[in-house]
């Protein structure tokens, strides 16, 4: 494992790329309006090219590189523009926290990554010079997992649940980029999954909107209970 | 020879989307999926015989059939032929001709995004090929354009990735624990997972094996992540419904079935064993208790998945020959009722112009063959003898009743007796209760969608009075394979 040999400087960079993704989390869980939400979303993935990137500088993967030049582009410059363009059309520039307020969202939320913190303590039993990095890559992967599903449990606006989708997606991101950097085949494709997962997204979304002319809270989808 | 029936396998269905894209006429791309899904029915049968030699590796690793893939894609090509043949019936009711190409399109895409997820050795290329399954079937559960449909789709889509994106992070978490043993890059196959297994850190590959069985176990339907599943299930139309639960359901079983086999020798695999017995008997509690109190005839059939997934887990999870043989042949058994129940199903909702129980009566006078079947199918369902169910249910009760899971067992009796009157009770209503006499008007083109119900019903009456010999060496191959050597 390449994170046995890094020095204090790289694991310092690792972990303030890793820590302010995780604060952008943060960002989306507190705020109202949905454009934050992007404007966030955009800049975590800009993050994750950058420490791709820095992996693959410090690490020797030169796949790393076109990995990192594919989330910027895709996830930093396509999908942002795509979800802007949906709210444009939209007319929803807020989201109405019915169920959670953002305080109390942020809140527990740190209780989450606290909760995190415990289960990847547990999960690692290296205890080399840079273990705290493995530690704090496991927390932020976990973390983000379980923030991703708090905003899919708590908002009601379609595209506040795809970026909850891709929140989750990023955090896997993230952690592999700095556990298994050794594994690049799959995390390429899964790029590219992710884009066809907000394609096929969108038509429905499109179809819905058709449908329900106006509405996009998934409030309004209670008819299929029981 | 694998090379070739395999080639034959996948590309039957992609020349069936091709078709179905490029020429756009409704007939022919009827006529074009049911001869791919015929096309695929036939060669899996020689590949499943192939490979009960030993498992076939091809492109680089990337593709292994083995006995347990190959007898997952008979199941899957025989639920893709009978929904591909009652759908040339069931869809012409629709009055969407101009549509039906992009539905047989997608249908066909379905199919093969599952067949190739069976026969995929890289466990991250699997998660992709269950993933596309998701993307492909979103479009097919919306495809009725309602409101209702709409909102299933949605929730699909949604719940289920969020699902599945538990088992990458799963995947990526198996991978890392392995690289402690095998280096920082290693082919992820199944078997380089396996040889890993033993030597990972206990806590880790708990949570990995954890977040890998939650994730493909929503997929899979599993109580408490089947809330998309009644909703999906019911709110397509009546073949798709059919794939979903005859066909889709097996594929992501595969992947928990994958999964133990992984954790095979290492230090938790009594509790991964555990893990999923209880999932399969907190699903079969909540489905039991919906079936009793449902008032949709397609949520029914969609809890009964619910209920027969559980069951399936259930044998996964007792383990042994007796164990893993009762959760095969319940696949099987399952998958063929399945689609008959939701051809039925079909049946009655057209012709009535419901999907409420209450409005359904009288199914005999409307329907004297096809009631007929669906009746018996029923009584099939939910367990009775004749029936195939009956013999694969009571062999996975015999393979628990030794072990330590016999609190499960007893459990799992006490709640078939449950699903038994509950199930069945809608089907008295809906056939003997009196109502007033309805005017219900014939539907056209009953010769598409009869014919294979007979062909669901036939086997599994075959099936329930004989377990053919051959079954049981495909049986103790797969799981020597699984669970290492008869127990």
């Amino acid at each position: 494992m390449f994170l046995e040999h890094v020095n204090p400087l790289q694991a310092s960079i690792f972990s303030s790329l890793a820590v302010v993704s995780l604060l952008l989390t943060f960002v989306m869980l507190g705020s109202h309006w949905l454009q934050n939400y992007v404007y966030a979303f955009a800049v975590q993935s800009w993050l994750i090219a950058a420490l791709s990137a820095s992996v693959g500088y410090f690490a020797g993967y030169s796949e790393l590189y076109v990995i990192a030049v594919l989330t910027a582009l895709f996830r930093g410059l396509v999908l942002p523009y795509l979800l802007m363009r949906i709210i444009g059309r939209l007319n929803v520039k807020r989201e109405l926290h019915a169920v959670l307020q953002p305080s109390s969202s942020l809140v527990l939320g740190a209780l989450l990554v606290m909760f995190a913190f415990v289960i990847a303590n547990h999960m690692n039993r290296q205890s080399f010079l840079a273990a705290h990095v493995v530690v704090m890559a496991l927390t932020i992967m976990l973390s983000m997992k379980f923030l991703g599903f708090l905003m899919l449990a708590v908002r009601d606006e379609a595209v506040s649940q795809i970026l909850g989708l891709l929140v989750l997606e990023n955090g896997i991101f993230l952690g592999s980029q700095i556990l298994v950097p050794g594994m690049p085949l799959l995390i390429e494709i899964v790029i590219l999954f992710d884009l066809l997962i907000v394609v096929a997204c969108f038509g429905m979304l499109v179809r819905f909107l058709v449908v329900h002319a106006g509405t996009t809270s998934s409030r309004q989808l209670n008819r299929l209970v029981g | 020879m694998a090379e070739n029936l395999l080639l034959a396998l996948f590309a039957a269905p992609l020349a069936a989307v091709v078709l179905s894209f490029a020429v756009r006429s409704p007939r022919l791309s009827e006529y074009v999926t049911v001869l791919a899904a015929i096309t695929d029915f036939v060669v899996s049968i020689p590949l499943l015989i192939h490979v009960l030699g030993g498992p076939v590796i091809l492109a680089h690793n990337y593709i292994q059939v083995d006995a347990l893939g190959s007898w997952v894609i008979v199941c899957i090509s025989i639920v893709y032929t009978l929904a591909s043949l009652y759908a040339i019936g069931y869809m012409r009711l629709l009055n969407e001709d101009e549509r039906l190409p992009l539905f047989y399109g997608l249908f066909s895409g379905f199919a093969f995004t599952m067949l190739a997820a069976c026969a995929m050795n890289n466990v991250g290329v699997f998660w992709i090929a269950i993933e596309l399954t998701t993307l492909i079937s979103t479009f097919l559960v919306g495809f009725e354009r309602e409101a209702e449909s709409t909102e299933a789709a949605w929730k699909y889509i949604v719940v289920v990735s969020g699902g599945i994106s538990l088992a990458l992070l799963g995947t990526v978490l198996f991978y890392w624990g392995g690289s402690f043993v095998l280096g920082p890059s290693y082919a992820m196959t199944w078997a380089a997972l396996h040889k890993a297994a033993p030597d990972v850190y206990q806590p880790l590959l708990l949570v990995s094996f954890l977040l890998v069985l939650v994730g493909y176990g929503t997929k899979a339907g599993l109580a408490p992540m089947h809330t998309w599943l009644p909703d999906a299930h019911s709110e397509s139309p009546a073949p798709v419904s059919a794939m979903l639960s005859g066909a889709l359901l097996n594929a992501s079983m595969l992947g928990i079935a994958r999964f133990l086999g992984v954790v095979r020798g290492a230090s938790i695999e009594g509790f991964a064993h555990s893990a999923v017995v209880g999932f399969g008997i907190f699903s079969f509690f909540i489905a039991s208790l919906f079936i009793v109190r449902q008032t949709g005839i397609k949520r029914l059939m969609a809890y009964s998945s619910v209920e027969h997934i559980g069951v399936q887990a259930l044998g996964l999870g007792f383990g042994g020959v007796f164990g893993v043989a009762g959760a095969l042949y319940h696949m099987l058994n399952h998958s063929l009722n399945k689609s008959l129940m939701f051809f039925g199903a079909g049946n009655a909702m057209r012709a009535y112009g419901t999907k409420d129980i209450p409005g359904i009566r009288n199914v005999l006078n409307v329907f004297p063959v096809s009631g007929t079947l669906w009746l018996l199918g029923a009584v099939g369902i939910a367990g009775a003898p004749p029936f195939a169910l009956f013999l694969s249910e009571f062999t996975i009760l015999r393979s628990g009743i030794h072990g330590r899971y016999l609190w499960a067992v007893i459990v799992f009796a006490v709640f078939l007796i449950v699903v038994f009157i509950g199930f069945l009770s809608h089907f008295r209503a809906m056939y003997f209760d009196d109502s007033p006499e309805q005017q219900i008007p014939g539907l056209s083109g009953s010769f598409w969608r009869t014919l294979p119900m007979w062909l669901a019903f036939i086997p599994l009456l075959v099936f329930g009075l004989w377990w053919p010999h051959g079954f049981w060496d495909i049986f103790t191959r797969i799981s020597q394979d699984l669970m290492g050597g008869a127990q």
